[in-house]
């Protein structure tokens, strides 16, 4: 029974270590839930320097934490979204924008894409074309010679 | 004939596309802060008790910024590089930001560290590292919060910037500076700007 115990307990130790640990930083969260739901949607917009394919939203990182508590704390000076993404920008750069403006430096990452598809859609409509202009004449009906050779053939196989 | 040439010529730029790409480093975010002047801040300077300290008070001088912590791995490889600077002495003063010294060390619960004790543990740490791997710096200052680093767009230390006579930031390194960074790129900036 004894082994039984202690190793329940051990589970339960790393289980809640965890769960305590989430306890904690949602408790931060909740306080105010206007302003929590504002910070949740604006840093989904912005991407953690740290880990780059995280949101801020979703970082753990220490900075992602640290700019989390500076977005909280600009919400709370009644700051405008524009202003907070402002404030992003100045710092880190359009990098920091999951959705960069559109301009010169970041125009072939808006358009590249788009690029890419038109120069697809064009190759293939120009293969199609000319594949099916090579299956139209190799499609031409059989001579009278070759015609009757295939009758050959074909008698031949039913024969057998 | 020709129709491979096209397919072959796609896949070459395909691939070179590819090889430029995979090679730039991802961590080298070019920083928007370069041609803008230096954030303001007033800091505390470690081992002058009541002392602080701001860009503003180097106006007139081209010097350099640099962001550490002794949590920070890459700053141990980057440290001899920085001594040896300071020693040719060539007067560019190297002002040293220490970031978040107990904050940002991942192997400290700062839950368990009592508030009014940070501050002189962060010094202590601090000028205790300075001793064991020299002292390059004119003066550090202890951005405790690591406020000051984010107005500087701190996101990975050690993070160098060169700030000029009239306090704008001319240059920004992300990551340790090496011997070859130094007197290939920070060495011949810093001569232009002080003719």
């Amino acid at each position: 029974m004894k082994p039984f115990f202690s190793s329940l307990l051990l589970v339960l130790g790393l289980i809640s270590g965890p769960v305590f640990a989430s306890a904690t930083n949602e408790a931060a969260l909740a306080d105010d839930p206007v302003a929590e739901k504002r910070l949740q949607e604006l840093s989904k917009e912005l991407r953690c320097l740290v880990c780059q394919n995280e949101t801020i939203a979703g970082s753990n990182a220490e900075l992602a934490v640290d700019l989390r508590r500076e977005i909280r704390g600009m919400i709370r000076d009644g700051r405008s979204d524009r202003e907070i993404l402002d404030f992003m920008v100045t710092r880190y750069g359009d990098f920091v924008l999951y959705r960069p403006p559109v301009k010169g430096i970041t125009l072939l990452l808006w358009v590249g894409p788009l690029a890419l598809l038109l120069i697809g859609i064009i190759a293939m409509r120009s293969y199609l074309k000319r594949r099916s202009s090579q299956v139209a004449s190799a499609s031409r009906p059989l001579s009278a010679d070759e015609a009757r050779r295939a009758e050959a053939l074909l008698k031949e196989m039913n024969d057998k | 004939m020709n129709r491979y040439f096209w397919v072959l010529g796609a896949f070459i730029a395909l691939v070179v596309l590819l090889a430029v790409g995979l090679n730039l480093n991802p961590r080298d975010v070019p920083s928007p802060l370069v041609g803008k002047p230096a954030p303001a801040f007033r800091l505390a300077v470690l081992g002058q008790e009541g002392q602080t300290m701001g860009p503003e008070d180097l106006k007139g001088k081209v010097w350099l910024f640099n962001v550490w912590a002794s949590w920070c791995v890459s700053c141990r490889q980057e440290h001899p590089v920085l001594v040896d600077f300071a020693r040719r002495g060539n007067g560019t003063p190297i002002v040293g930001l220490n970031y978040k010294e107990l904050r940002g060390d991942g192997a400290i619960d700062m839950r368990r560290v009592p508030a009014e004790q940070e501050v002189p543990l962060a010094l202590e740490r601090a000028s205790g590292w300075l001793k064991t791997h020299g002292d390059p710096y004119l003066l550090t200052v202890m951005d405790i919060d690591g406020r000051v680093g984010i107005d500087y767009g701190v996101y990975g230390v050690p993070e160098t910037y060169v700030i000029d006579k009239t306090g704008i930031i001319r240059m920004k390194h992300t990551g340790p500076i090496s011997p070859q960074i130094l007197n290939e790129k920070i060495l011949p900036l810093v001569a232009e700007l002080n003719k």
